[in-house]
């Protein structure tokens, strides 16, 4: 990729998420942000930008980074362009991990411990399904092992909620949906300490997946374990899966979308693929929690419900493409 | 030198051993092929060296080093696979591609160096494949990628170099020109170890011809002692004369009709 579309990639970052500090129910001006940014303005605006959403653009834009660099991996190192956390059920075993955890008490930090060993699970089962299917080298098969293994993840949740107290239901199934609207700095620092992990271990990764996707017989013979490199990719994709979902919940089809956009874009190598969908991934985020605030006020839609609008009919077209 | 000693493999789930105490010796500065029918083990050889299948038994040793798992990047440094297939999963610039037979000697982070360069340049010259470099991998043909996934591994710069089946769904002219090529690497110094279907051209570029059947070498020598006409119907269970190529002298294998059956 060019450093001028570089550029562009984190210039449509930018201005998103100034839109997004501005733009809500109470409109701001640019020079007010600033001035709230600065420690001045009224109580009100203060509170607005600093509290609620700041806070909330930037929990959106890490959501969105962890998702599109997994997505971006997942892709190249099972050579299925189809691949991504939330249709590979990873995102589902974190929910499910996380959800666990809420219901015994566990303290916030425990939360997305909860959902990595969740989402490990998943990805687990979800191999173990496609290989039972004999298909692991089939990009359908193995899609379809993972939405199975989501389905079963969502109906877990469902049991664990059937006892649970109305107001725990609406906000766990608000949550199932996908949110950032309870954003906060402590939730920002949990999930942006999973999001810089999982991308730096990934972006480490990045060559061996270039090779990786040539195909497992001719990586091995450039010298790539393939067994080791593809468990790493699973398990740094789980720990994104696990920041996030803890984070937002469940938000799909951002990491099948932003990888496809980015190497239209021009990105070839994995670095590049996986770096330019952790920026793409963030913009869209960003992008649809705006929407999913301002579409319809004062109601809010879910993120999940505005991500997965725009990302079916694209799935659709990649899956006329595999047929 | 690519050496197999004494090796085995049993699949799992299968009871027969694809590869049973098999020994091959593939020496620098020749041009070694493994023959035989479907099914005899030929491929096994190759998904072995590259570790992607575990011995029962033996060993396999490259430059006197012994193949193992803790060596991986070391090895791909000494010897370059082009196995039988291999399709890309996305597009990527025929350029970009032969840079990757680099992978075994970078780094995580680092960049590429001028050896890097170099051994590139080396590669696309000697397999003449210049005026692809900024195709991208879909919009070559099949006699163009041959020759692109050759570059790629001798980019990798080792000594040694193993092909499964290079010559698949090539017409003359292209099968031809690298079988000429793969004897050019072997007049360099280079271990040439090649899998093929092709007897009558193995017969005419090898040195030497080990013939596979049922995991077991069935026979080994230079092409005249291999291309023997009892030997090959029996194993490829078809009636055939071997008789001397008109142009080159060299054996060459012409089917018959089959026998009506008793």
């Amino acid at each position: 990729m060019t450093l001028p579309r570089w550029l562009a990639l984190l210039a449509a970052l930018l201005l998103v998420s100034v839109a997004g500090v501005m733009l809500g129910t109470m409109h701001l001006a640019p020079g007010d942000v600033l001035r709230a940014l600065a420690g001045q303005g009224s109580e009100v605006e203060l509170a607005v930008v600093r509290s609620l959403r700041l806070p909330r653009v930037a929990l959106a834009a890490l959501v969105g980074a962890g998702l599109g660099s997994a997505g971006a991996a997942l892709q190249g190192a099972t050579r299925n362009g189809l691949a991504e956390p939330y249709l590979l059920g990873v995102s589902g075993g974190a929910a499910v991990g996380a959800v666990a955890a809420v219901a015994l008490h566990a303290p916030p930090f425990a939360i997305p411990i909860a959902g990595f060993l969740g989402a490990l699970a998943a990805i687990a089962l979800t191999l173990v399904v496609a290989r039972a299917a004999g298909g692991r080298g089939d990009a359908r098969v193995v899609l379809m092992a993972g939405v199975v293994v989501g389905a079963f993840a969502n109906a877990a949740i469902m049991v664990a909620l059937a006892n649970a107290q109305d107001n725990v239901v609406r906000g766990a199934l608000w949550w199932m949906m996908g949110s950032v609207s309870d954003a906060s700095w402590p939730q920002v620092r949990l999930a942006a300490g999973y999001v810089v992990i999982g991308v730096f271990v990934l972006l480490a990764l990045a060559r061996a997946i270039d090779v990786l996707a040539l195909g497992e017989d001719t990586a091995a013979g450039l010298g790539v374990r393939v067994a080791r490199v593809s468990l790493s990719v699973y398990v740094a994709a789980a720990l994104l899966a696990a920041g996030t979902v803890a984070a937002a919940g469940l938000v799909g089809f951002i990491g099948l979308l932003v990888p496809h956009l980015v190497r239209m874009a021009g990105a070839r190598a994995h670095r590049a693929i996986i770096g330019g969908s952790a920026l793409a991934g963030a913009t869209l985020v960003v992008a649809a929690d705006l929407i999913a605030r301002t579409a319809r006020p004062p109601a809010e839609l879910p993120l999940g419900a505005v991500t997965a609008i725009i990302g079916v009919p694209f799935f659709l077209a990649r899956l006329r493409r595999l047929a | 030198m690519i050496q197999f000693s004494h090796v085995s493999v049993l699949y799992r789930g299968s009871r027969l051993r694809a590869l049973d105490d098999v020994s091959i010796a593939a020496p620098a500065g020749t041009l070694t092929a493994v023959v035989g029918p479907n099914g005899s083990g030929k491929s096994t050889l190759v998904r072995a060296l590259v570790g992607q299948v575990p011995l029962e038994q033996g060993a396999i040793t490259v430059d006197d080093q012994p193949v193992s798992d803790a060596r991986r990047s070391a090895l791909a440094r000494q010897v370059a696979v082009v196995t039988q297939r291999e399709e890309p999963a996305f597009p990527l610039a025929v350029r970009d591609y032969v840079a990757l037979g680099r992978y075994p000697h970078l780094g995580l982070w680092r960049g590429t160096t001028s050896t890097d360069t170099a051994a590139i340049a080396d590669a696309v010259a000697r397999t003449e494949i210049e005026p692809y470099l900024d195709r991208t991998i879909a919009e070559l043909s099949g006699g163009e990628w041959q020759r692109v996934r050759l570059a790629r591994a001798l980019a990798q710069g080792g000594r040694s170099l193993v092909l499964d089946e290079p010559t698949t769904f090539l017409d003359i002219g292209h099968e031809m020109a690298v079988f000429e090529l793969l004897g050019r690497l072997a007049a360099d110094g280079m271990a040439v170890l090649l899998v093929s279907h092709q007897l009558n051209l193995v017969a005419r570029f090898a040195h030497r011809m080990v013939l596979l059947h049922r995991g077991r070498v069935a026979g080994e020598g230079e092409p005249a002692d291999v291309m023997q006409a009892s030997l090959l119907e029996s194993l490829y269970d078809w009636p055939l004369v071997v008789a001397r190529d008109p142009a080159v002298g060299a054996p060459a294998l012409i089917p018959l009709r089959s026998r009506p059956r008793a």
